[in-house]
């Protein structure tokens, strides 16, 4: 009777399974749109210019973080921020989370929000973590700063009253301007970028975005600006990681 | 051989002006050198129309174990070089 109960089960998790499988993934890296060349800027390690600030992270990691940290015990940790600080009862994004060991364990002043030295730990911590998939860190406390995120994504600002999910959510592939509406996916940060001429964050990158729509942009270290990029990193949840990136 | 070299570099080029309307004084790299067993194999100048941390390839023809020596000078007392030991097989 058990046996009997249990064969309709198992025909509706293959039907499942089946469904998932027919509808495929169209989220795309913006690294497919970009012009072939700014490709293989990307694709080429020895060319991409983010390597020269990997590689200045990489003193100041072995200076301040190997006591306590291994580049492979990081392996991974990249894929889960932002994520959730039981002490501090709020959302750290990957940068907040260093600057927060900076201060509890290596005892030194905070780094400046897109300072050099900011930027190269967090890209040694990410490229640890490169070729892996996003998977955000579960819970309601991460679930309600999602759910934040996705508000803000989807809300109208600026005088060009232009939401986020207006551009990358319907009409990512045609143009702004000469340049092709990318879909959104955090996936290579921090990134190169040719316009900055310098590695920059997500956070800059949300910054610069809502500038371009002439809204007032969220202060760099907002929890506006840690729930929108926690959304955008649920949004990309199993797209994989391929810090450094370079974009234009 | 192919040979491929990255400085980190602003590259200003002096013609900018900053959010308050004065000029940024210009920082260039302004000569690149590069020398196999004090054989000069590629000297070039550098201007302001390139980008920030200029990314340079060339080829040259091995002719034997050395040392390429690759200098960077520029605006500012700018000067770095590094050195490589190339073993031709």
């Amino acid at each position: 009777m058990k046996a009997r109960c249990a064969a309709p089960w198992l025909l509706t998790a293959a039907l499942a399974g089946w469904a998932a499988q027919a509808q495929p993934d169209t989220r795309r890296s913006g690294l497919v749109t970009m012009s072939p060349a700014t490709q293989a800027l990307q694709r080429d390690d020895s060319q991409n210019p983010a390597f020269l600030w990997l590689q200045s992270g990489r003193q100041r990691f072995e200076a301040d973080c190997a006591r306590c940290h291994t580049g492979d015990s990081l392996r991974g940790a990249a894929t889960r921020y932002p994520a959730w600080d039981t002490a501090l009862q709020q959302p750290l994004s990957l940068s907040a989370r260093i600057n927060q060991c900076q201060q509890r364990y290596v005892k030194a002043a905070p780094l400046a929000a897109e300072s050099d030295d900011l930027l190269g730990l967090e890209l040694v911590v990410a490229f640890a973590s490169r070729g892996l998939p996003i998977t955000p860190e579960p819970g309601a406390a991460m679930d309600a700063v999602r759910a934040q995120g996705r508000r803000l994504y989807t809300q109208r600002m600026g005088q060009l009253d232009l939401s986020c999910a207006q551009c990358h959510d319907t009409l990512p592939g045609r143009r702004l301007g000469g340049s092709v509406i990318p879909q959104g996916h955090p996936t290579g940060y921090p990134i190169y970028r040719l316009e900055w001429q310098a590695l920059g964050s997500l956070k800059r990158r949300l910054r610069g975005c809502m500038t371009g729509v002439r809204a007032e942009p969220f202060a760099a270290h907002s929890a506006e600006l840690t729930a929108l990029e926690s959304y955008l990193m649920q949004r990309a949840a199993g797209m994989l990681l391929e810090t450094p990136a370079v974009r234009p | 051989m192919e040979v491929r070299t990255l400085a980190q570099h602003p590259m200003e080029t002096g013609y900018r002006l900053d959010s308050n309307g004065s000029p940024l004084p210009r920082d260039l790299i302004r000569r690149l050198e590069v020398d196999f067993d004090g054989e000069r194999v590629l000297a070039a100048s550098l201007h302001a129309a390139i980008a920030a941390n200029p990314y340079v390839a060339f080829s040259f023809v091995l002719p034997r174990t050395g040392t390429l020596t690759v200098r960077w000078v520029g605006d500012n007392a700018y000067a770095h070089s590094e050195s490589l030991r190339i073993v031709a097989t």
